[in-house]
């Protein structure tokens, strides 16, 4: 696939040496000693590279929306990511539209417009009817882009804890791992603080909050599908990002203060990993790491494990040295699944008297 | 005024007398703005050189991660053992990049260059208001420069809590080796390139307000003058509350204050730091952080307003709703700071209100970038270096400028904050734009500067090649970033989701390594033609503006006789009479020293 871009790259960068080179032969032909000013020559190829140029952007743009659109991340996983992708859309095909026009007048004018001895430009310095037009426009375009995103914006960040019957998670960081923490039948967490760390509450639990006993402390997370889930998030050293591209979710995290997040997981990681989406993207990546793996193994190394589709959480902010490797994996599951993987976790209690009993 | 325009012409005659100039007092320790704008420009050079250097050693390892490379052997020493890059040495090269090219190339480099030389040659003034405030203005930029370059030998490291550096990981030696003693020197560079940029904005604003010569109103100042006028205010306005954030974080560090800290447990103790927030770092580093970005980016759209105009012999298209959209830009510029923390925790409303005056930025930019296309229309497009850049800066400036409306909108930042699609914007509409601006302004004013022409070929090619890379670096980033790649991460093979994208990242190191290798062009071309470059005439580019009626050959106080009188607006190119004749018959400018001509009327511009 570089291949392709490659070669336009030296096509274009050929084609302008050669011409630099015939300015050079043309200029001294002239005779005129050369005054380093541009003369009626480069004028005339340097507008047509203009033009050229312009037309390389217009390549470069194609190959990158049809190469690249497996990057973009499949169907959103979360309620609403629906919204957030719908405005994405919008948004995307808005710029590009201004971008091919914009580009390309710019560039075509330089083209068109290339100067010579004679040529006479016009005197136009103003023209108020035409500046109120590009005034408004943008205006009322970016009137009708706020109002939407500002719409959708309150509807994520408006976190009810008393609506419906939301999961309620706390989200842990720590240089350079996460932590789950469920509230438990009670839906209430039990109160925390880094001064109560110690031993195996590592995430410093207030062990004399009865709301406390029942927590259930995990390094992966688990989330019913079809519920609202409500992260709390919290931090014991420096500043992390709670990132999860495919439910479109990130909050910042933040030591000394509680931030938060919700969202509603709509597929679960079974449904997303049998979507044509996923199941083409696992297949691809899957014939990259068996070519890395003859690699290693020619070396002497071990090879890659194949890879499965799993949902994760990353860290997307700089936390350090090993801010590259912060992350949890995420499953979305039915309620009985998810009922049953947090029956056979430990509850906070059960963890303490299992260290008191030592 | 006139007043003020009389003392200076006694203060040059004055100075005529006494001509002593020692290698010391001419070459070192100068006070003429036209040398201190030299030394600007070079020590801009030398420390952009670092930083480009710097992106190509973090973009082979982002290639070819894991792998050994002598460069890193070389480079990095033992932060490379066996020539693998370690990861503190990554993130200290992406922080002390991002500070570089941002403070030193950017802001000293293009508008102390440029404001230094053009204020009082496009105004018409012997000087700068304080000479000697320049001077030492420009003498705590070195200071600040040497330290910072400094601050890499350092035994746990420089900086690496990127360029931003949040607390708690810029206040914590325990949390990474480069917030020891690489973090206290950033911060002491920082303060000092503080109070040098307050410096030099002082005296830029009073040089502007004050020594206009006779006839130079603000409605017929050149816009790179409009450009720099506003830009030292903005530096005024934002630049001393970073300095207060340094401060606290010094506090912080070394003083046992908790402005930035509270309840954190770290290498198994929790601190005494009690009610402190990280959240009010980010509130007072983005009030300079964002303004920032235009003081980066005013210059250089004002740098190409003055190059375009002259190269299309055509008058710069909308000259009040230009002046105006400056302003806007900066008003705005103080009050939108809140979208870089959208997902920081603080008040989702806060969110809404930044969201509403983000995108309303977006209005004077495009009313610029609209302008710049309609100047271009019916000129006479005159294709030197100079003007291919600020082509070149009008593309980039959209193309980034676009995405902006993405990430500025709180809803849609969720899921590209951080991630590489941020890299691609702010690269494109401020990095790379800048950077344009900065090589424009070199070509065209090098004349100037040094009394010869640069090589337009070696300046056709550095042009080309830098435009092609540019895009081929930046706009495949914004397709990684949309995958949901994060910035500032050392390797992604940790995530074989990422897998797929990493044929991209040797794509864009590629072009980075190639748009690098070309600059050296630009560096041969500009050390070259200051020794053998063909002299320069007086006025090379037909230009209306005040400084081409000075001598190719400098002198202290600019003109050797009066200092001359302004009579029009700067751009006054192709105007014709009723009959169809030029306004100055057989020329098509008029320079701003020229009289209003029989029957020629002043526009109100």
């Amino acid at each position: 696939m570089t291949v392709f871009l490659t070669i336009i790259v030296i096509a274009l960068f050929g084609i302008t040496i050669w011409q630099m080179s015939k300015i050079v032969n043309l200029s001294q032909g002239v005779g005129i000693p050369d005054s380093q000013i541009a003369n009626d020559e480069d004028n005339n190829m340097q507008g047509k590279i203009m033009l050229a140029f312009v037309a390389f952007l217009y390549v470069l743009m194609g190959y990158c929306f049809i190469q690249y659109r497996s990057y973009f991340l499949p169907e959103t996983a979360s309620e609403h990511g629906i919204e957030y992708d719908r405005l994405m859309m919008i948004s995307v095909v808005l710029i590009m539209i201004v971008q091919l026009i914009t580009q390309v007048l710019l560039h075509f004018f330089a083209y068109k417009y290339r100067g010579n001895k004679d040529r006479k430009a016009l005197f136009y310095a103003d023209n108020d009817k035409l500046e109120f037009i590009w005034t408004i426009i943008p205006v009322i375009v970016l009137a009708g882009l706020i109002i939407y995103g500002l719409f959708t914006w309150t509807d994520i960040m408006n976190i009810d804890e008393n609506e419906g019957d939301p999961v309620i998670v706390e989200l842990y960081a720590k240089q350079f791992a996460w932590e789950a923490r469920y509230a438990g039948k009670d839906s209430e967490l039990g109160k925390a603080n880094v001064r109560f760390i110690q031993g195996v509450n590592t995430i410093g639990v207030d062990a004399s909050d009865p709301y406390a006993m029942d927590d259930v402390i995990a390094n992966e997370l688990h989330l019913p599908v079809g519920r609202k889930v409500i992260f709390k998030m919290r931090s014991q050293d420096v500043l992390h990002s709670a990132y999860m591209p495919h439910f479109r979710a990130q909050m910042n995290v933040v030591p000394g203060m509680i931030t938060e997040f919700a969202y509603t997981p709509i597929l679960t990681t079974e449904e997303m990993r049998q979507s044509d989406y996923m199941v083409e993207k696992v297949q691809t990546i899957n014939e990259i790491r068996k070519e890395k793996s003859k690699e290693l193994v020619a070396k002497g190394d071990e090879p890659l494990e194949p890879y499965t589709f799993d949902y994760y959480l990353l860290c997307n902010k700089i936390c350090g040295a090993s801010h590259y490797n912060m992350q949890m994996k995420i499953v979305v599951e039915s309620e009985e699944d998810y009922n049953a993987w947090l029956k056979k976790q430990k509850t906070f209690k059960e963890v303490i008297s299992a260290q008191a009993a030592n | 005024m006139s007043a003020t325009a009389v003392h200076a012409d006694d203060h040059a005659h004055e100075h005529e007398h006494h001509h002593k100039e020692t290698f010391i007092t001419k070459y070192i320790f100068s006070i003429d703005h036209k040398m201190i704008a030299k030394q600007y420009l070079i020590t801009g050079l030398i420390m952009g050189t670092i930083g480009i250097l710097m992106s190509i050693l973090f973009r082979i390892q982002l290639a070819w991660p894991d792998e050994s490379f002598t460069i890193f052997e070389i480079f990095l020493g033992k932060w490379a053992p066996d020539g693998v890059m370690d990861p503190n040495a990554y993130l200290a090269l992406v922080t002390i990049h991002g500070t570089i090219m941002v403070f030193f190339v950017l802001t000293a480099g293009l508008s102390g260059t440029f404001s230094n030389l053009l204020i009082p040659l496009q105004i018409g003034a012997r000087d700068m208001a304080s000479g000697f405030m320049n001077m030492v203005s420009y003498w705590l930029f070195f200071l600040s420069s040497v330290i910072m370059v400094m601050s890499l030998f350092v035994e746990a490291g420089p900086a690496a809590a990127g360029w931003t550096i949040y607390p708690p990981l810029s206040a914590l030696p325990q949390a990474m080796g480069g917030s020891g003693a690489g973090m206290t020197l950033w911060l002491v560079s920082m303060a000092i390139f503080i109070a040098s940029s307050l410096l030099g904005s002082l005296n830029y604003v009073v040089t502007v307000l004050n020594l206009r010569t006779k006839g130079m109103s603000m409605t017929r100042m050149p816009l790179t003058i409009w450009a720099f006028f506003v830009t030292a205010i903005i530096g005024i306005v934002s630049f001393p509350v970073l300095l207060s954030a340094a401060l606290l974080l010094i506090m912080d560090r070394s003083f046992g204050t908790s402005f930035f800290l509270s309840d954190i447990y770290i290498s198994g103790e929790v601190l005494h730091n009690q009610g402190g927030s990280p959240v009010l770092f980010e509130h007072l580093f983005w009030f300079l952080g964002h303004p920032e970005v235009y003081i980066v980016l005013l210059p250089a759209l004002g740098i190409t307003s003055e190059i375009i105009a002259t190269n299309a012999r055509k008058p710069i298209f909308g000259y009040r709703a230009m002046i105006a959209s400056i302003l806007a830009i900066a008003f705005l510029s103080t009050i939108v700071w809140g979208h870089h923390m959208f997902v920081s925790g603080m008040n989702p409303f806060l969110g809404s209100v930044f969201t509403f005056t983000t995108l309303l930025i977006a209005i004077p930019s495009a009313v610029k970038a609209f302008n710049y296309i309609t100047t271009l229309w019916k000129g006479n497009l005159q294709f030197n270096p100079a003007m291919l850049f600020s082509i070149g800066l009008v593309s980039t400036f959209i193309t980034g400028g676009l995405t902006g409306i993405i990430l500025g909108d709180s809803t849609l930042d969720i899921n590209v904050h951080d991630t590489y699609f941020v890299v691609a914007h702010f690269h494109l509409v401020m990095g790379i734009s800048a950077l344009y601006g900065l090589f424009a302004g070199v070509y065209h004013w090098f004349p100037k500067m040094y009394g010869k022409m640069m090589n337009k070929k070696l300046g056709y090619i550095h042009f080309w090649f830098t435009a092609i890379g540019a895009y081929g670096v930046f706009f495949p980033m914004h397709f990684v970033g949309m995958a949901g790649l994060p910035r500032r991460y050392y390797n992604n093979t940790n995530f074989p989701y990422f897998d797929d994208l990493q044929d991209t990242n040797v794509l864009i190191t590629m072009f980075a390594i190639m748009t690098a290798l070309v600059q050296l062009v630009f560096i041969y071309n500009f050390i070259h033609s200051i020794f053998y470059g063909k002299k320069a005439e007086q006025n090379p580019w037909k230009s209306n503006t005040l400084e081409w009626t000075t001598p190719v050959e400098h002198i202290h106080g600019n003109w050797p006789g009066e200092i001359p009188e302004v009579h029009r607006w700067a751009y006054d190119y192709s105007k014709t009479r009723e009959d169809g004749e030029y306004v100055i018959p057989g020329q098509d400018y008029a320079p701003q020293t020229i009289p209003l001509q029989e029957n020629e009327e002043e526009l109100h511009h």
